[in-house]
């Protein structure tokens, strides 16, 4: 018999970038994009297992092969056709998601090489369509007459909203601010998620009919039993972990100490980096230090470099090893320059006569025993106190559950935390019609877990709304 | 969208009422809240207390010291225009409660917002005595509308224009002596509520001050309007914005409030080039 022929073994295709010393100096994508040749060239690769892992690595169980196969043939609008039946925002989970934990980890090329790069080819075909709009709108069931009320407009909201209107309910989204889109929009920086795309998922929901309320602070402009007076049948909670934490240590409050929250909010949302055209400020750093390393941390630094900063330097109180942040963020950041300082923690900030931060004063660390979620704790080393110059301060080590919704809403479950009891499996509440998902029930997590809270939340309240509670 | 139906300059024109649309918040709003504005697309958030509300007409009164850019911004709006965003009501209501006899003290644009708060403490029975104060004469504000909101109202300008020759903190030591005060409410400049609560510590009488750091979102997400009260960081935003004075660092506030300075001129240079281009 004669030999097989052996198949040309194609690479993984490259995402283009911008060179990383211009980059580093504008808020324009950092990728930008693939070519149709090079995307089907990549869908090539995928060997379209029959019992796929991928597909168990997607937290939102997207047809991987499935679209991929499409891909490779051509068929971008089918393709993202098949997307959309899982993941309705896939141009922004193409961006974000952490792959190399999720799909892409359990890729069976992997095993030997490299994974498909499934989000690459994500982002193409969401791309793709958001620029040739030649899919066709997905069905509209018949109006059921109900009225459900979603509570934020971050990814768990916007699969909420999504959702249910195709299955004929009436829905309202209510927004604290002036703009949708949550984090996406406040705090994940332009240069790695284009707000057009964020706008322009939410203008696809407005024009399926969802309406869209900014500027409404539930708990404040409006309470739930309000709410339900105004005769909403369910109301959906995906309110995000949006307080920020601080280190509590002396000197946190002199100027030039941001939380990352208000950092890459006065940034992104309030487009500092276009200032003066644009009327809000933010503190332009020479010499900048982010205390945190995640995702978070990592795209705080690097709008310091881009807002001009000559130094950014993570301050990590663990090791390399430890770092949360997307693998793509970190090798980002080094790229365009980012100092990292490993096993290193802040004690004191130190400040000049006018109140404005000068540095920090730390610790060095060792690892320790691992503690409950896994990671070895850091433990201070004795004697091994440093002090680092910095012109500007970001705290990006971590968010906390916001308490003003849940503080003015009775009888709602909370864990010791402050976060939402919701059933894991549908999302339900203490209360009854009230269902909650996203971060401000698991904490701080990612987009694609988000989403899927929202859409398991959908389907319970399609039951309770059809069927009852 | 949010329409302003009347306007009006008070204090030679530095000082700017705008009565503005916003029946949801107009019917909600209880005293000592505020709201957050932003003018257009490319502008600011910017926080202001809402010095009236009428809950039938569905109307909020804000009256706003011009200071930068986008209060002179705000100032150039007329009647018909619109605020594309107004966010509210927000922060903690003042706790109105009948204490006895209550002295409120008010400067500058602080007024405006001291105005609300000594009506309602008068309304829940209070004997509501009143000291105002501004730079000169015709920089003071709402001097009929505290009259009628008080008991008994007492004015002074610093340069002896009209009223009592000097500060506020004058007139009010002079009523802290006679004694049996329950509660002094003291809103103005930084450097006016600091000096209100040294005086008032010295007398033991509490003492309630309205803080104005800068802010974001209002809602507690950006930590931006942190302020050190009784030694504990708060933000204002959604701790405040009244706390008790005796408790306040006022000196860290006044340094925090200087955070901008550099880029506020070149935001005002910017906007004053463009208007008169
Ligand atoms: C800087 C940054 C970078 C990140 N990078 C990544 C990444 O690369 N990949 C990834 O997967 N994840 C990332 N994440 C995490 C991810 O963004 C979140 O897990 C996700 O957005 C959570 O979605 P959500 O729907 O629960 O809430 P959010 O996105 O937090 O949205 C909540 C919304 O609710 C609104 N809201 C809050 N309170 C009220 C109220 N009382 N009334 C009305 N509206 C209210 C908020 O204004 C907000 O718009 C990042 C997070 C941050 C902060
Ligand atoms: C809860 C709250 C309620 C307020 N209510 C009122 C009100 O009813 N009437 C009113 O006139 N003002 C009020 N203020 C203050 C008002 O928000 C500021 O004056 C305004 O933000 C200045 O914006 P700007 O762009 O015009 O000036 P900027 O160009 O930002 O600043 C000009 C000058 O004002 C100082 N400044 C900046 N921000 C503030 C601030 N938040 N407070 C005080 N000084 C500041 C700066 O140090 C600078 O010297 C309130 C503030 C808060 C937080
Ligand atoms: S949604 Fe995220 S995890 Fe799922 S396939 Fe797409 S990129 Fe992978
Ligand atoms: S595991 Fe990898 S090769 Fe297999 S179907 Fe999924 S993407 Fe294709
Ligand atoms: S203004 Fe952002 S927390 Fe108060």
């Amino acid at each position: 018999m004669a030999d097989k022929p052996k198949k040309e073994k194609i690479p993984r295709q490259p995402m283009p970038e911008q060179e990383s010393k211009v980059r580093a100096k504008n808020f324009d994508e950092v990728p930008t994009g693939q070519s149709p040749e090079a995307a089907m060239k990549e869908a090539a690769r995928c060997i379209q297992c029959k019992k796929p892992a991928c597909v168990t690595g997607c937290p939102v169980g997207v047809d991987i092969p499935g679209f991929i196969k499409l891909v490779k043939e051509g068929e971008f609008t089918q393709a993202i056709t098949k997307v959309w039946e899982k993941n309705s925002l896939p141009a922004v989970c193409g961006r974000v998601c952490p792959q190399e934990l999720q799909c892409e980890e359990v890729c069976i090329l992997g095993k030997k090489g490299d994974p498909v790069a499934i989000g690459n080819l994500e982002r193409f075909v969401a791309d793709y369509e958001r620029q040739n709009k030649k899919a066709p709108p997905m069905e509209k069931a018949a109006p059921s007459g109900k009225r459900v009320a979603v509570v934020g407009s971050g990814p768990s909201g916007l699969t909420v909203a999504g959702d249910l209107i195709l299955k004929g309910h009436d829905v309202t989204i209510y927004e604290a601010f002036h703009k949708p889109g949550g984090v996406l929009v406040y705090g994940i920086p332009e240069f790695r998620l284009p707000k057009e795309i964020v706008f322009s998922e939410v203008a696809g929901l407005e024009a399926m009919g969802a309406e869209l309320e900014c500027n409404a602070v539930v708990g404040r402009s409006v309470t739930l039993e309000e709410l339900f007076e105004q005769d909403y049948d369910a109301i959906f909670l995906g309110v995000g972990a949006g307080l920020p934490r601080f280190l509590n240590v002396p000197g946190e409050n002199l100027v030039g100490i941001f939380s990352a929250n208000e950092y890459l909010t006065r940034s992104n949302l309030m487009k500092a980096y276009l200032f003066p055209e644009y009327d809000t400020p933010v503190i332009k750093g020479k010499n900048v230090i982010t205390l945190g390393a995640g995702n978070v941390a990592m795209d705080s630094a690097r709008t310091a470099l881009r807002l001009g900063a000559k130094k950014s330097r993570i301050v990590y109180r663990r090791s390399r090893d430890e770092v949360p942040a997307r693998g793509a963020e970190v090798h980002h950041a080094e790229e365009e320059g980012v100092e990292f300082h490993f096993l290193t923690a802040p004690t004191k900030f130190l400040g000049n006569e006018k109140g404005r931060v000068t540095g920090m004063e730390g610790l060095k660390m060792e690892l320790g025993e691992p503690d409950e979620s896994g990671r070895r704790s850091p433990i201070p080393i004795e004697g091994s106190e440093f002090e680092l110059e910095c012109d500007l301060a970001i705290i990006a080590v971590g968010a906390g559950p916001n308490p003003l919704l849940t503080q003015s809403t009775e009888g709602l479950k909370l864990n010791r935390w402050g976060y939402i009891k919701a059933d894991e499996r549908t999302g339900k509440t203490s209360k009854k019609a009230i269902w909650a998902g996203g971060d401000i029930v698991t904490g701080s997590a990612t987009v694609i877990l988000a989403m899927g809270a929202g859409r398991a939340a959908a389907d319970s309240i399609h039951e309770y709304l059809t069927l009852g509670w | 969208m949010f329409k302003i139906v009347k306007r009006e300059e008070m204090a030679q024109g530095t000082v700017i009422l705008n009565e503005v649309e916003a029946p949801l918040i107009a019917k909600k709003a209880k005293p000592g809240q505020f709201v957050i504005l932003k003018a257009n697309e490319t502008g600011e958030r910017i926080p202001l207390t809402m010095a009236d509300t009428d809950p039938e007409k569905g109307t909020i009164t804000i009256i706003y010291m011009v200071v930068g850019k986008s209060t002179a911004l705000f100032r150039d709006l007329k009647v018909g225009d619109v605020y594309q965003d107004v966010i509210g009501p927000l922060g903690k209501a003042t706790h109105l409660e009948e204490v006895g006899k209550v002295v409120c003290v008010g400067g500058g644009t602080g007024v405006a917002v001291l105005h609300p708060i000594t009506r309602a403490l008068k309304e829940v029975g209070n004997g509501v005595t009143c000291i105002i104060g501004a730079r000169t004469k015709d920089l003071l504000i709402l001097e009929k509308e505290m009259e009628a909101a008080s008991h008994e109202l007492q004015v002074c300008t610093d340069d002896g224009s009209y009223g009592h020759h000097g500060f506020v903190t004058e007139v009010l030591k002079d009523v802290l002596e006679e004694g049996d005060i329950q509660l002094v409410v003291g809103i103005g400049p930084v450097p006016m509520m600091k000096a209100v609560c040294n005086l008032t510590k010295e007398y033991n009488v509490k003492t309630l001050v309205s803080l104005n750091p800068i802010m974001i979102d209002g809602t507690g997400m950006c930590g931006g309007c942190r302020v050190t009260v009784g030694g504990k960081t708060k933000f204002a935003c959604v701790d405040g914005p009244e706390f008790d004075g005796h408790e306040v660092n006022f000196d860290e506030l006044m340094l925090r409030l200087q955070a901008y300075l550099e880029e506020e001129k070149e935001s005002n240079d910017h906007y004053c080039n463009l208007s008169n281009a």
